[in-house]
């Protein structure tokens, strides 16, 4: 039988986490979190979270690294900002749930076949090879690397598209693409040093 | 008088929501707006994209950016939420953070490109607003939408994080354009709650809930029409009614482009503003309105 710990050591930690996602602009202001949970309060998903959105703070500012990077609530924020307007510290906290999410998708030890990090990539690679999104097939993408039997069940919604002439077969796409290609590979030749300030954790990698 | 604007569409304009498109374009200029397409823009960087890399995606937003400011016009215009959101939130890190202007800067090189940080991005709904005015478009009502019960619907982005053109807790600013058309508004407290945004498609029974509780709310608000602003909100709202009645109750409403509903009172037809694209028909406007 599988039983989960439910009370955290001091050695789960990982030092240092903390700092260096408070080091990320826009990500300052978490050290002064007052743990109102407020941000939990606001939030339209933190029903289906498993550790709510102020305890995802408290548990980042506590480099509790592998607890928040492995956490299904980093992916069900779906980027509504309410929690940002509403926290009475300023913390932006969507801020830093992308934060936490990039970290994980750097890492790779975001949740498994969870299709949210993957409909992430998907769209990060359609974006960079054709410079454009073809929503209907970054759709299709996501559900035969994740769940192919939930494929099946979108055939209705994929053929009223099609009925409705809202459905792109080809992908769309932009005519300079070398053009973007030689803008990201500049991104990623620059060194993590000159970058400190803006993305301490930055390698040339995906 | 003539406004001339930038324009970008963005993906999904260009994808499934391709109605807002066709809707906005013609009333636009029926406005005397005119609107130029960014030549060759690219993806802007968008939420998912974001959760990848975020100094990649500014780099996205950028370069459409500098190509806006190459081609001249003061401003640029951007319909959809997400877009709208990304670029501005980019123009923000920008302004904010040496660092990201400097990376940013270098890759911008690469493509002769270059951004100074001065194209301001709105939405059409505040040009409607602020520039346009109201009373401009009150003078092209044909057909008032009499009858019509619009629950405005802002959805999450474009009131949050910045607050540009409305209020960031009440916004109004649909609510008085669907007043100028001659329709009438519902009170809609849920009017800047989460439409669910990419999760309808990823995580269906918290994405889908989040749709449900705003349909249902309209309903009970006793809407017979919501009226967006956003792509996605329009997607999740209209697309995913046999899924929903399946899972909870039939909450039938059909979700629509404000600027669709503007194309309606300046006596265009529905299929002319794209209206057959939608899955939930537009109930039938009073005597007076569009054949």
């Amino acid at each position: 039988m599988d039983l989960p710990r439910t009370i955290k050591y001091e050695a789960d930690r990982v030092a240092g986490f903390g700092k260096e996602v408070m080091s990320v602009p826009g990500c300052e202001n978490l050290q002064s979190c007052i743990q109102c949970g407020t941000c939990s309060g606001v939030c339209p998903l933190s029903i289906y979270m498993d550790y709510s959105p102020r305890q995802v703070m408290a548990l980042t500012r506590s480099d509790f690294k592998n607890e928040v990077l492995r956490s299904h609530t980093i992916w069900l924020c779906a980027s509504c900002y309410a929690c940002t307007v509403e926290c009475p510290r300023q913390i932006r906290i969507t801020d830093i749930m992308y934060e936490l999410k990039q970290r994980a998708i750097h890492d790779g030890i975001y949740p498994k076949k969870f299709p949210i990090p993957v409909l992430a990539k998907e769209f990060y690679k359609m974006a960079h090879k054709q410079g454009r999104v073809t929503d209907n097939w970054l759709a299709t993408w996501m559900f035969l690397k994740t769940n192919w039997r939930a494929a099946l069940g979108m055939w209705r919604l994929g053929l009223g598209l099609i009925k409705r002439g809202r459905f792109s077969f080809t992908y769309d796409s932009i005519r300079q693409k070398d053009q973007l290609a030689r803008m990201m590979q500049t991104v990623d030749n620059l060194s993590i040093d000159a970058l400190t300030d803006a993305k301490p954790k930055r390698k040339a990698s995906h | 008088m003539i406004m001339k604007y930038s324009y970008f569409p963005g993906c999904s304009l260009k994808g499934t929501g391709r109605s807002y498109e066709e809707s906005l374009l013609p009333v636009f200029k029926a406005l005397g707006v005119e609107m130029e397409e960014l030549d060759d823009w690219n993806c802007c960087g968008a939420t998912a994209y974001m959760a990848v890399d975020e100094v990649k995606a500014c780099v996205m937003a950028s370069r459409n950016l500098a190509l806006a400011e190459r081609l001249g016009h003061a401003e640029l215009l951007a319909p959809c939420s997400a877009c709208y959101l990304v670029l501005n939130k980019t123009k923000h890190y920008l302004h904010d953070s040496a660092s990201v202007r400097g990376v940013v800067g270098q890759a911008l090189q690469q493509a002769d490109l270059s951004y100074s940080g001065n194209v301001p991005v709105r939405h059409p709904l505040d040009v409607l607003i602020n520039e346009v005015g109201l009373d401009e478009v009150k003078k092209r009502v044909r057909h008032p939408l009499k009858g019509l019960k619009v629950a405005p619907y802002y959805g999450c982005q474009i009131v949050r994080p910045y607050a540009t053109f409305d209020d960031q807790y009440n916004p109004t600013t649909l609510d008085r354009l669907v007043e100028a058309l001659g329709g009438s508004v519902v009170r809609f407290p849920l009017k800047t709650r989460c439409c669910g945004g990419s999760l309808t498609g990823t995580l269906p029974e918290p994405g889908l809930l989040c749709s449900y509780i705003i349909l249902k709310e309209a309903l009970a608000r006793g809407a017979n029409v919501i009226a967006t602003l956003c792509p996605l909100c329009q997607f999740n709202l209209d697309g995913y009614h046999d899924k929903i009645t399946r899972k909870w109750d039939p909450v039938r409403i059909p979700t629509v482009y404000f600027s669709q509903l503007m194309g309606l009172a300046f006596g265009l037809s529905e299929k002319e503003m794209g209206l057959h694209r939608h899955f939930i028909e537009m109930p039938a406007l009073a005597a007076s309105a569009a054949a």
